[in-house]
């Protein structure tokens, strides 16, 4: 049993006046003005606002099999330092997650942790080679109840398959993530296909070979009746195709990173691999096109694509190095700062919180700030700007392209079912 | 100059024009002189570092840096412990213990120079990397220009052939630019880059068309290989369509000139009688990199003594 706590002069979604909230067990017991302490632990975060625990749908843990990278106890910690309260762990690890028995693993070595909730992601096909199902019915069945699937890293490109998954997961409520790359499209993609790329001589990765998956993914997923999870959207095409999916009724839903509503490809021109990650950094067009989307609901969510890597394969050529960038710890702020006042804090809430759990089928997560329900939550100080430094990093790896950013907000507490996981040692100023 | 030449865009036009005389100073040095070799680098380390093949380029730098009297190391990335996975870093923070003044290397990913600049002291002379750039193929291709027509402003470059994949059509394309030249790509559609309109040149598909108004006609390697990725039909269709046999070089201005990096694929982008033909530069090319890469070594590493002012005191 938790202790209580007594968050006092927080703004609810940073709206009307501060209140007092009070934490019971593992839920919200009383909001109110000027409530008494009593048994409770007071913890003052006036000028804060509080918001429901955020919820990451696309997280790489690396754990099993790259445990120098991330692991699920040192990923966690990052997820809860950026306000997390629950993540989704994508299946390409080492083995693969496409079976009950790992999914079942890293959803333990989550519950041990218990920094934030882990939701493993299940791999759509075995090994992630596009080629056979996975058994994904008993992963949903699993105690890990995988809801999310997805080959993250690949596409399921073979279009019959993809079809047949879209369907199968009907049966248990559960959704196919797709990563949207053709592959042909991409041989050997480097970065994104244009002025840039041209200049630098590195292999590009053209818009069309996101859209034209999308494209497909969205006629199929309406063809057979199921829903659709696009991952990372990264060009203004992309944002068109899922606007005009949205708008024929069809269940579609999409996600963009921290990074891609920031960073554009000019970023490659020193060839520093921290700015290389798959979808790469687009144009300054797409990044106003998603933010565009992001503000106006076409897509639903934020998602970190939190992609830790050792420093080896990282400080090493560009056409060497692995493509991802960590982003747990600054999504949160980088969104805002990338937003301004395009999104209020309660879109903020349902962008990162509220949707991503609707869309994994979280339960326990998302959810309202109001009496009886789980006490997940975020507390945000939005008056505290920081500068990201690699020591204030709790992820094992450091390949952030934000170091040395300063970012305009800070996540101050996170509680997880009334536990504190992250309380800042810093005052409010 | 820059400490570093990674990039033909690292050259202002003073200084690619520096570079260009001073190689004509020592060329004309070595011409006069007895002993080809000055003392200007002695005690200077140059290190060739080659990640892949270019028998011909390191060739050309050795000897460069070897006429400039500088030691000179080959550091073949076969063989040594980079094929047994040491990283790109360790290689250079190794080459920096041994204290060399400068690294050239020859690389197959694009921006490996770049990279490898962050991590010497020394300077960096890039000698081919990935798809990206050929700086000092550009510089000896320039001079060899200038050598031939007696200037570069307003001289009409038509550089045909895999522009996509080509490091020295991009390093090229920037130096004639900077140095007032008018460059012209000729090439399949499928063999340029994305975006080309917004480089400094005219692009034409259609070859013939472009051979009168031409005073260097520049024929780049097209690789077999890329046919089997669907880049042009046949090597058949492409040698008809972009190749240089005697019929287009009789399109040509009678002083235009026809010049190739190197290494050739005969029959395929030029036909032997053109290659060999009296108006074929590519002997004269490899003469003069030789001299260019002497400039750049002697510019870049900052011989305390005039480049040609030791000559009195070479025995």
């Amino acid at each position: 049993m938790s202790e209580s706590w007594l968050l006092q002069g927080v703004r609810l979604y940073g709206e009307g006046d501060p209140v007092d909230v009070r934490l019971d067990g593992e839920r919200i017991a009383e909001i109110g003005t000027s409530l008494s302490p009593a048994a409770s632990r007071p913890y003052d975060v006036s000028g804060c606002v509080l918001l429901p625990g955020l919820v990451d749908l696309h997280t790489h843990l690396r754990e099993p099999g790259r445990e120098d990278a991330e692991t699920v106890e040192t990923g966690t910690l990052a997820a809860a330092a950026g306000g997390f309260t629950a993540v989704h762990a994508m299946a390409n690890t080492d083995p693969v997650a496409d079976t009950a028995g790992v999914v079942e693993q890293v959803w333990r070595l989550g519950r041990d942790a218990g920094h934030c909730d882990v939701a493993p992601v299940g791999a759509v096909t075995i090994g992630l080679k596009g080629e056979q199902m996975a058994e994904l019915g008993t992963m949903a069945d699993s105690a890990a109840r995988v809801r999310v699937f997805s080959d993250d890293g690949h596409c399921v490109s073979d279009a019959s398959l993809m079809r047949r998954a879209l369907e199968y997961v009907k049966a248990f409520d559960g959704v196919i993530a797709q990563h949207a790359q053709e592959p042909r499209l991409t041989v050997g993609a480097q970065m994104n296909e244009g002025l840039v790329s041209s200049e630098l001589g590195l292999t590009g990765w053209p818009a069309v070979a996101e859209e034209a998956v999308i494209a497909r993914d969205c006629l199929l997923a309406a063809h057979v009746g199921s829903r659709l999870h696009v991952c990372h959207v990264s060009t203004a095409g992309s944002v068109e195709l899922v606007r005009w999916a949205k708008s024929k009724g069809w269940d579609v839903t999409a996600e963009v990173t921290p990074h891609h509503l920031v960073l554009t490809d000019d970023l490659a021109r020193g060839y520093d691999p921290v700015f290389k990650v798959n979808p790469p950094l687009r144009t300054a067009d797409d990044v106003e096109a998603l933010r565009a989307g992001l503000a106006d609901g076409t897509i639903d969510c934020v998602a970190t694509d939190h992609a830790p890597h050792a420093l080896e394969d990282k400080e090493t050529e560009w056409g060497a190095a692995l493509p991802g960038m960590i982003g747990l710890e600054t999504a949160l702020a980088v969104v805002v700062d990338a937003m301004g006042d395009r999104l209020t804090w309660r879109q903020l809430a349902t962008r990162m919180s509220e949707t991503p759990a609707r869309i994994g089928r979280l339960e326990g997560h998302g959810r309202p700030l109001a009496v009886g329900e789980p006490a997940n939550l975020t507390v945000v100080h939005p008056g505290v700007p920081w500068t990201v430094g690699p020591e204030l990093l709790l992820s094992r790896s450091r390949n952030s392209p934000f170091l040395g950013r300063q970012l305009p907000v800070r996540v101050w507490a996170t509680f997880l079912r009334g536990t504190p996981t992250m309380q800042t040692s810093e005052q409010p100023a | 100059m820059k400490r570093h030449l990674l990039s033909a865009a690292d050259l202002s036009r003073d200084d690619a024009l520096l570079v260009l005389d001073t190689a004509e100073e020592l060329a004309a040095v070595a011409e006069r002189a007895t002993v080809k070799k000055l003392p200007t680098l002695r005690g200077r380390t140059v290190v060739n570092l080659f990640f892949e093949d270019s028998t011909r380029t390191r060739t050309s730098f050795e000897l460069a840096a070897k006429r400039l009297s500088a030691d000179v190391i080959n550091f073949s990335a076969k063989g040594s412990s980079v094929s047994k996975g040491e990283t790109l870093k360790d290689t250079a923070l190794t080459l920096e213990a041994m204290g060399s003044d400068a690294v050239v290397v020859r690389h197959s990913w694009s921006g490996a120079p770049v990279n490898l600049a962050r991590w010497v002291r020394g300077s960096v002379v890039n000698a081919g990397d990935g798809t990206h750039e050929h700086p000092t193929q550009a510089l000896l291709d320039a001079y060899t220009m200038r050598k031939r027509h007696g200037r570069l402003e307003d001289l009409r470059v038509t550089i045909v052939g895999d522009i996509l994949h080509s490091r020295v059509a991009r390093s090229n394309v920037l130096l004639l630019n900077t140095l007032g030249a008018q460059v012209t790509l000729v090439a399949p559609p499928t063999l340029l880059p994305v975006g080309i309109g917004s480089w400094p040149v005219e692009v034409s598909y259609d070859f013939d068309g472009v051979l009168p108004k031409s005073d260097v006609v520049m024929m780049l390697r097209v690789q077999r290989e890329r046919m089997g990725a669907a880049y042009f039909p046949s090597s058949r269709e492409y040698a008809r369509r972009y190749g240089l046999d005697a019929r287009r070089l009789a399109l040509m201005p009678d002083d235009a000139v026809v010049m190739h990096p190197g290494p050739m694929v005969r029959g395929m982008e030029i036909a032997p009688e053109v290659a060999d033909g009296v108006r074929s530069t590519i002997q004269e090319q490899v003469a003069n990199g030789v001299s260019v890469r002497m400039a750049v070594l002697y510019l870049l590493l900052g011989g305390a003594e005039p480049a040609i002012g030791s000559e009195e005191e070479t025995p």
